[in-house]
């Protein structure tokens, strides 16, 4: 059995006497693919924020890649990747800059630093554009560099936060190619997505609804719980809003 | 409505020398990822931004001459949230009327649907609303001068599945009462909703059609596989020298063979001798997605 990389039990963020996330309990393994769905305003950002360590949970218990999410957030933040909805890299920058900027943010040594561009640089077959601005590549390419880049200080975990919104349909495929591949290796992978396909594609989902998980399970078994033919079908039936606002 | 019109930012031709007609009262899509140029023909269109090269005409009127006129008669609901954070959802509305020389009362009629969903958070700031409401407040105010055809641009991108259908539901209630809309989009399963629709790719059309007649274009028979492990699958099927493509989709996989006719029965036996258990085999019809992607690889051939 894996050792669990995400530990939570009745995480719970308050705003007030609005109750974002209410009691959430998650166990995640390592080289996990988990989908974490939700419609907008469910508490899937916030509680993507506090399992990142950039937001304090209201009550409940909650270790992440080994550290405390109360006492050792910093730990939390030097042990995980994120990778969000906009590219997180500079379009102003070269590649090669790209690299070496966040790199060294995740404090990797200037040794460090040359050997993993050079790596880098071969694996995602962009040598020969090592000096040219981000802003000149090809949105697939640009994906790939961004996701290596929020593992490249080898995380347990990594955050990807609708990675593929906006992307045609080939290149969203061919970052699944490389989620696959690095939960292959082991890494953890916490995805949010609007598309339902790719909800298909996780070991395990999680649905929110109101701040509370409605259904956590592999997918294939919850389309049979909910009778549906399609994630999409499950999503619609779970998550209809309008209760609420 | 016709326009063949060009784009050029800088070094980069936004949008190449692209030709197409829409007819009144059709519900238009143009689907495509981000840097496609929708955005950039949009802008064209609702005579934001001019044209470096050909023309286009809406309602008969001349978008770069007669852009004074066109702007009272057409909505336009732009990607990014661009109401006012401070005022509140009625004095968002109300401005909007005004601006256009009309008030909420006269038009009321036409924006019911959408805005009654709004009324009781009248009194809250349109900046605090959520994701779904700001959408609907902001189609509001585009309605609000009961514009004779309304452009949306991406305006479900980040929206979660639920108020996505919710809001296709409103554009197609609204083309009932003989609106014409175009509407940009980069989700694929949102084109089967469209009168017609444009692929766009690179600044270019690859394709325009009816839904239906879109997926006519599909090239080969086309396959849905489907085994318990279907990374192991993918792989197995990516290695064959017969594959010509392989792509997953949801909890199967898609699959075109490069010999001429090959059946599901051929595929399955194949499968079956290579180890792969609870193995199912369905010759399939072609959906937008599947035809965007082959018309993709069509042009770019192995590129990138």
């Amino acid at each position: 059995m894996s050792e669990l990389v995400i530990h939570t039990e009745k995480l719970t963020k308050r705003f007030g006497d609005f109750v974002a996330v209410d009691a959430l309990s998650l166990s995640i393994s390592g080289g996990e693919i988990f989908g974490f769905l939700g419609a907008n305003g469910a508490g899937k950002t916030t509680a993507i924020r506090m399992l990142t360590g950039l937001l304090a949970p209201t009550s409940g218990t909650a270790t992440v890649a080994g550290f405390d999410l109360y006492t050792g957030s910093e730990g939390v933040k030097r042990n995980i990747g994120y990778m969000s909805q906009r590219f997180s890299l500079y379009d102003d920058l070269t590649v090669r800059e790209n690299i070496r900027f966040f790199a060294g943010i995740y404090g990797l040594t200037n040794q460090a630093i040359k050997e993993k561009s050079r790596q880098l640089l071969e694996t995602l077959k962009l040598v020969s554009v090592a000096d040219a601005r981000l802003a000149s590549l090809p949105l697939g390419w640009k994906q790939k560099l961004a996701f290596s880049v929020a593992i490249l200080h080898e995380p347990k975990i990594v955050f990807l936060d609708e990675p593929t919104g906006g992307v045609d349909p080939v290149t969203r495929r061919r970052f699944w190619d490389m989620i696959y591949e690095a939960a292959g290796r082991g890494l953890t992978i916490f995805v949010t997505t609007h598309y339902m396909d790719e909800a298909e594609y996780c070991d395990r989902l999680c649905i929110m609804v109101d701040g509370r998980a409605a259904a956590l399970d592999r997918p294939e078994a919850m389309k049979q719980h909910y009778g549906a033919e399609s994630m999409n079908e499950v999503f619609i039936q779970l998550a209809r809003p309008g209760r609420t606002e | 409505m016709v326009a063949s019109v060009g784009k050029r930012f800088g070094t980069v031709q936004a949008l190449q020398e692209i030709t197409f007609a829409v007819s009144e009262g059709e519900l238009f899509g143009f689907i495509g990822a981000d840097g496609a140029g929708k955005t950039t023909l949009i802008r064209i269109l609702v005579t934001l931004l001019l044209p470096d090269s050909g023309q286009a005409e809406l309602l008969g009127l001349d978008v770069v001459q007669s852009y004074r006129e066109l702007r009272r008669r057409i909505g336009y609901m732009p990607g990014k949230f661009s109401l006012y954070p401070d005022l509140s959802v009625e004095e968002n509305l109300r401005f909007f009327a005004s601006v256009f020389g009309t008030t909420v009362e006269k038009n009321y009629e036409l924006i019911r649907d959408i805005y009654s969903q709004l009324e009781p958070f009248k009194t809250r700031r349109a900046g605090k609303l959520s994701g779904g409401m700001k959408q609907k407040l902001a189609l509001s105010c585009a309605l609000v001068h009961r514009p004779e055809v309304l452009f949306l641009d991406e305006p479900t991108t980040g929206v979660d599945a639920v108020s996505r259908q919710e809001f296709w539901q409103m554009l197609r209630r609204l083309r009932e009462q003989g609106m014409t809309i175009l509407v940009s989009t980069p989700y694929m399963d949102e084109a089967v909703l469209c009168d017609r629709i444009a692929f766009m790719q690179e600044g270019k059309i690859l394709a325009l059609d009816t839904p239906s007649g879109i997926t006519t274009l599909f090239p080969k028979p086309l396959f849905a596989i489907r085994a318990i492990e279907t990374g192991k699958l993918l792989s197995a099927l990516r290695a064959s020298l017969h594959a010509a493509s392989v792509y997953a989709f949801g909890s199967a996989l898609h699959y075109t063979d490069n010999r001429p006719s090959v059946s599901a029965d051929e595929l399955l036996a194949s499968l079956q001798a290579e180890g792969f258990t609870e193995l199912a085999v369905s010759l399939i019809q072609p959906g937008i997605e599947d035809t965007f992607i082959a018309l993709m690889e069509e042009k770019q051939g192995s590129a990138s």
